[in-house]
């Protein structure tokens, strides 16, 4: 039955997407409207040959359901892998503009991919890593299966058709011109659509839990997923200039809408990068160190903590703008209270390793994890730094703030999103442990030097472009053109470039990794099953 | 009173106050005594039910114990 009312609304899109391709005002509206239409289009003859098929036995509630974690593992190492790589490329487009090509204009050139980079590493890559774990964990800290069935793979396969839409659109021009928020607003109510779906299963899940307790890396992930859900609503409320083109208008306007756009981009960091990220520190490093957190009263303290304070850090991205100096240096104040809950965070997953600090030597992975979690409690030091007013009068639209950034997002969430996917891959494929740990090795030290010729050279570059836009001769006159500051950067940029190039090898090198684990790695015997241990020892 | 100066306003006084009283009797519950167990039991609950869930026929109780 339900397939029928699945064709009906199949039919009905496609054929809406045919006639919004038709009618389109723009090509990027066109392209995304003729994707729709293929995908309605295969999805009606798939679900047609299925109809009326002898229904396969219910799967039993015995198991967890792990192959849209599977999925989720596959589509965060593909996405890692291409942000990356537009990541190297722009990086390079900056270093050397002769790469932003003539025949590509409009296409290729930095200004197109960047929003392109930014979101495919945020949202495609951390993005899945924070589905796909957040199912794991839930299922493992509920005990019990995900809620509602099928409608974990929409939140998949939704999730994977949102960021294409946005990717597609964005190299074609369709963007809001907000920070991480440029996709346009058919592909904003997509997104709306599969998040509520996501926060279905994840709350389902956490409801039949066998548990009497909400393990705490459970509260982070829900926090995670109910303020992405209220700062993607506020910050994309516009009005579509035609249902037929990708044009909107947004109804906030003026410094109204800087802020707005702030609140949001602030607490996307805190709330998709840090506290998605923390559920999945709170339980991948006590697995992999075989011992439970270091301190499970810190662990409450850090949540309500970080919450109640991440959220009203968004103004001091508008310091010396129109807003209100009081907005901004509240914005600051709590910038700066944010030291305490990011380093009790960080020491309560330092100290989950206390009497098995071994492990570092012997376990990769672990130092995988463990840099993280260092790179989490330096970039969360030098961000409420540079949100002092002071110090960003200097820092501020220079590449000071684009190492920041990158210290933070390479170290502290590439590094243990790594460390997740190395735990995950043996034991969702059932496998005695990965392929090799040398090869881990390569990996951690490849991405570990790339961070630190991206992170130092973002820092001698920032700081000098800051000094010398404000630096002014004896009557006054400022004494560097903007020119000249470009000019200066250029080693920098090459060795930025480097850097990323380090960072992406390290990543291709773990997908051979991942791929050899599951091809070649000898499968668990299966009277060890239930009892295998980790894989690196 | 314009909505904004309402909001405004509960946002300065009662909001504060009810967000700071309600933190600090979280640091207070946590800290009650008796609470370790209970904590010691949640931090435990990543190194059980690793492969499969819980056995359907003790439902509100934890795997192992």
């Amino acid at each position: 039955m339900l397939n029928y009312i699945k064709l009906i609304v199949l039919g009905g899109v496609a054929l809406f997407a045919l006639i919004a391709a038709n009618y389109a005002r723009d090509v990027a509206y066109m392209v995304n409207a003729l994707t729709i239409f293929l995908i309605a289009a295969g999805l009606f003859l798939w679900t047609l040959r299925n109809t009326d098929e002898p229904v396969p036995a219910r799967v039993r509630e015995l198991s967890y359901m792990d192959d849209v974690v599977r999925a989720g593992v596959i589509a965060t190492a593909f996405w890692g892998v291409v942000g990356f790589a537009v990541g190297v490329f722009i990086a390079t487009q900056l270093a050397f503009p002769a790469l932003n090509f003539e025949w590509a204009q409009g296409f290729a050139n930095f200004g197109r991919l960047r929003p392109l980079h930014t979101s495919a590493v945020i949202f495609a890559f951390g993005g899945n890593a924070l589905i796909c774990t957040s199912f794991y964990v839930v299922q493992r800290t509920s005990a019990t299966r995900l809620w509602g069935g099928n409608l974990a793979w929409w939140v998949f396969w939704g999730y994977q058709l949102f960021i294409v839409l946005a990717a597609t659109g964005y190299l074609l021009g369709a963007t809001q011109s907000k920070e991480y928020a440029e996709p346009e607003w058919y592909v904003d109510w997509l997104l709306t659509v599969v998040w509520v779906a996501y926060l279905l299963v994840f709350v389902g899940t956490i409801i039949k839990r066998k548990e009497p307790h909400i393990y705490v890396a459970n509260w982070f992930y829900l926090s995670f997923i109910i303020t992405v859900a209220m700062l993607h609503i506020f910050n994309n409320l516009s009005i579509p200039v035609s249902i037929w083109g990708s044009k909107s208008v947004q109804v906030f306007s003026g410094v109204q809408d800087a802020m707005t756009q702030w609140w949001y981009g602030h607490n996307a960091v805190g709330f998709f990068l840090t506290a998605g990220f923390l559920g999945m520190m709170y339980y991948f490093v006590p697995k992999q160190a075989e011992r439970p957190v270091f301190s499970y009263k810190l662990s409450i303290v850090h949540f309500w903590a970080l919450i109640f304070l991440y959220i009203w850090a968004g103004p001091h991205h508008l310091h010396y703008t129109a807003l209100p100096d009081w907005a901004s240096t509240l914005g600051m104040v709590f910038s700066i209270i944010l030291w305490m809950p990011s380093w009790g965070g960080m020491i309560n997953g330092l100290m989950t390793l206390s009497g098995a600090w071994d492990k570092l030597r012997t376990d990769p992975i672990m130092r995988m994890l463990v840099i993280s979690i260092g790179f989490y409690g330096m970039s969360t030091f030098e961000g409420p730094m540079m949100s002092i007013r002071a110090v960003n009068s200097l820092s501020h639209y220079t590449d000071w703030t684009i190492g920041h950034v990158h210290s933070g997002a390479l170290g502290w969430n590439g590094m243990i999103t790594f460390g997740a996917l190395y735990f995950l891959t043996p034991k969702l494929w059932n496998r005695e442990r990965l392929y090799s740990l040398s090869l881990v090795s390569w990996h951690f030290w490849l991405a570990t030097i790339g961070i630190v010729l991206y992170a130092a050279s973002m820092w001698v570059t920032g700081i000098m472009e800051g000094l010398m836009w404000r630096e002014v001769d004896a009557n006054g006159f400022l004494v560097n053109s903007f020119a000249d500051t470009v000019s200066a950067k250029f080693p920098m940029y090459v060795v930025r470039a480097l850097g990323g190039l380090l960072y992406i090898s390290g990543a291709i090198i773990m997908c051979y990794n991942l791929w050899m684990t599951v091809k070649r790695a000898p499968a668990v015997e299966a009277g060890t099953a239930t009892a295998h241990a980790t894989p690196a020892e | 009173m314009d909505t904004y100066s309402a909001l405004r306003h509960f946002a300065d006084s009662w909001g504060l106050l009810l967000m700071f009283l309600f933190f600090v009797g979280m640091v207070l519950w946590i800290f009650r005594p008796g609470a370790k167990r209970s904590h010691d039991d949640a931090a435990s609950i990543p190194l059980r039910n690793d492969t499969a869930p819980a056995a359907p026929s003790a439902p509100e109780k934890p795997a192992q114990k």
